[in-house]
């Protein structure tokens, strides 16, 4: 490699031609700015860039800029066969990949029409590992929002025990974060021996925990003056922009595709859907939010603990299950539209596919991504907010760049 | 609310001429709809007490190659009290593809135009704020095109590998 290759030629315009300001500056009034946030900003969870303008601490708009994390997953998925467009799916929202990966594999077998001869086991592992990964999504959520508010402590109490869920997926899958674990018609293996038992044990270390997370940051009195009757999202407003997951429930709406849409084996489990009650503010406000997260752990306890016993008692492991038996030799679906839907920790993540019928790969695949969706609602709940309330705002909204972005 | 009934309470409110094509054999069945007429037809689905399509689920763009010589842009609605969803698509010519934007009726669709701008370089008429929302404003071409070529260098970055 020739040492005088120069990669990059450097040109002072480069940065206003490719994202130039969406705010014509000349337009301002005397007492307005322009303020620029991000990309690299440690509240902006990614490479968010917010073009913010400003009457002194006022808010008068913020525009987003994104794209700083763009991966082209939409052309990758036009070039590689089903199966081996998993790894790509659990890149989009790496928080939470088992939740994505299921959403993914759900919507193929479905297109195949295996979706009714998975094996009851392999159903309940599925919804036994998106829950714990629903659970270490909502962690980060909440934590990452503890520390852009300003208080430090719940984020490394949450990191640590998130920590147990990350050991517990790595061990049965080989990653921390990007498990390639479910696969189309079954998943990669079955789970380890011990598993049920050592997830048993985190679940009891884990509700003290719950606990005294409910204690250090939502009955927390600074936390609630900082967040209560902020970023109010009515009802409306949040239907209107397509927003869904925790943000829309904190508006009071009792809607979880879970429930709506009954897929996997969630019917016949118990559990509540938690939803915004304005108790400290208004309805819908950010506190409304945060708390909506945390009652949901509580409700992914409760499913953990029944799919365990399911996973313990009617579907146990016996020698002869094989978690791959099922797999397609051949994926190729019928040619079709199809979109298939699930609920993510953030939100609804959908799959638009076309298919052809005479290829094995995809003709066109549409992400209907969450934390897009939600986030585009920013511009419209931060209207003469101050600054530093922004910043609680955006944090409520819990996006994903990897996501927004893919 | 059944498909066909639907599809009857469209043709009785815009006449015979707004409904090209269905496809009702897919397990989310279609109606494509006339490209001028789709607007009204969303606000017609959103503000009729019977259908209720008040949640635009997802926005798509599509190309469907030199072959066909068209473009597609499909809307997933779906309606929250009556848990019932329809799928409209709107065909236009792939050398000026236009269409009126329903960002008006569902701010969701504001972004998802964008992207689809982005992509797929499909015109949105009046759409409030139609840039790039992806790719950097002075990115040469539309990606997912299935002709698409990337541009030889970026910035002095090599594109092509």
């Amino acid at each position: 490699m020739p040492t005088d290759h120069i990669q990059y030629q450097y040109d002072s315009k480069h940065l206003s031609n490719s994202e130039p300001l969406a705010t014509d500056v000349s337009k301002l009034r005397t007492e307005e700015m322009v303020l620029n946030m991000g990309p690299q900003h440690p509240s902006t969870h990614g490479v968010l860039r917010l073009e913010v303008v400003t009457d002194g601490e006022i808010i008068k708009n913020v525009i987003p800029h994104m794209g700083y994390l763009h991966r082209c997953f939409e052309k990758h998925a036009e070039k590689l066969p089903y199966n081996q467009l998993i790894p790509f799916v659990d890149r989009m929202d790496y928080l939470a990949a088992m939740n994505s990966e299921h959403a993914y594999a759900m919507g193929v077998e479905r297109m195949l029409g295996i979706d009714k001869e998975i094996p009851k086991r392999v159903e309940y592992i599925r919804v036994l590992v998106a829950e714990l990964n629903r659970i270490s999504s909502h962690f980060i959520a909440i934590g990452t929002y503890g520390l852009d508010i300003g208080t430090f402590t719940p984020f490394l109490w949450l990191m640590r025990d998130r920590e147990h869920l990350n050991r517990l997926l790595e061990w049965l899958s080989g990653a921390r974060m990007l498990y390639n674990y479910i696969w189309i018609g079954g998943l990669y293996y079955d789970l380890p021996v011990g598993f049920e038992e050592r997830c048993e044990d985190f679940i009891k270390y884990l509700k003290p925990k719950l606990l005294e997370l409910q204690k250090i940051i939502i009955d927390n009195k600074i936390f609630i003056q900082r967040t209560a009757n902020i970023g109010v999202l009515p009802l409306d407003l949040a239907i209107n922009y397509g927003i869904s997951g925790p943000c829309l429930r904190a508006s009071g709406l009792r809607y979880d595709l879970r429930r709506v849409d009954g897929y996997s084996v969630y019917p016949e489990l118990e559990f509540d859907i938690p939803i915004g009650t304005g108790e400290k503010g208004t309805l819908g406000d950010c506190w409304d939010r945060t708390n909506v997260r945390v009652l949901e752990c509580w409700e992914s306890v409760k499913i953990v603990e029944q799919c365990l016993a399911k996973l313990k008692g009617e579907h146990k492991r016996t020698r002869d299950f094989d978690p791959q038996a099922l797999l397609p030799k051949k994926i190729r679906p019928k040619a079709m539209d199809f979109y298939a839907r699930d609920e993510n920790p953030k939100g609804e993540l959908g799959f638009f596919f076309r298919t052809t019928g005479t290829y094995d790969i995809p003709f066109r695949v549409k992400v209907r991504s969450c934390c897009f969706v939600n986030l585009s609602v920013l511009p419209a709940i931060t209207k003469d907010v101050m600054l530093a309330d922004l910043i609680a705002i955006l944090g409520s909204l819990d996006i994903m760049m990897g996501e927004i972005d893919r | 609310m059944q498909f066909s009934e639907l599809k009857l309470l469209i043709v009785e409110k815009f006449g015979e001429g707004v409904v090209l094509a269905e496809n009702a054999t897919y397990a989310q069945p279609q109606l494509t709809i006339a490209n001028e007429k789709i607007v009204e037809v969303c606000f017609f689905l959103r503000d009729t007490e019977l259908f209720f399509f008040d949640y635009l689920t997802c926005l798509t763009g599509m190309d469907n190659g030199l072959e066909k010589n068209t473009m597609e842009v499909i809307y997933h609605l779906y309606s929250i009290p009556y848990n019932h969803s329809i799928v409209l698509k709107v065909e236009m010519d792939r050398l000026l593809p236009e269409i009126s934007s329903v960002a008006g009726i569902w701010r969701t669709a504001d972004w998802h135009e964008r992207e689809a701008y982005d992509m797929f370089g499909i015109k949105f008429l009046g759409h409030p704020d139609l840039r790039r929302i992806l790719l950097p404003a002075d990115w040469e071409g539309f990606p997912l095109r299935k002709d698409y070529e990337e541009q030889e260098y970026y910035h002095g970055i090599k594109v092509k590998y």
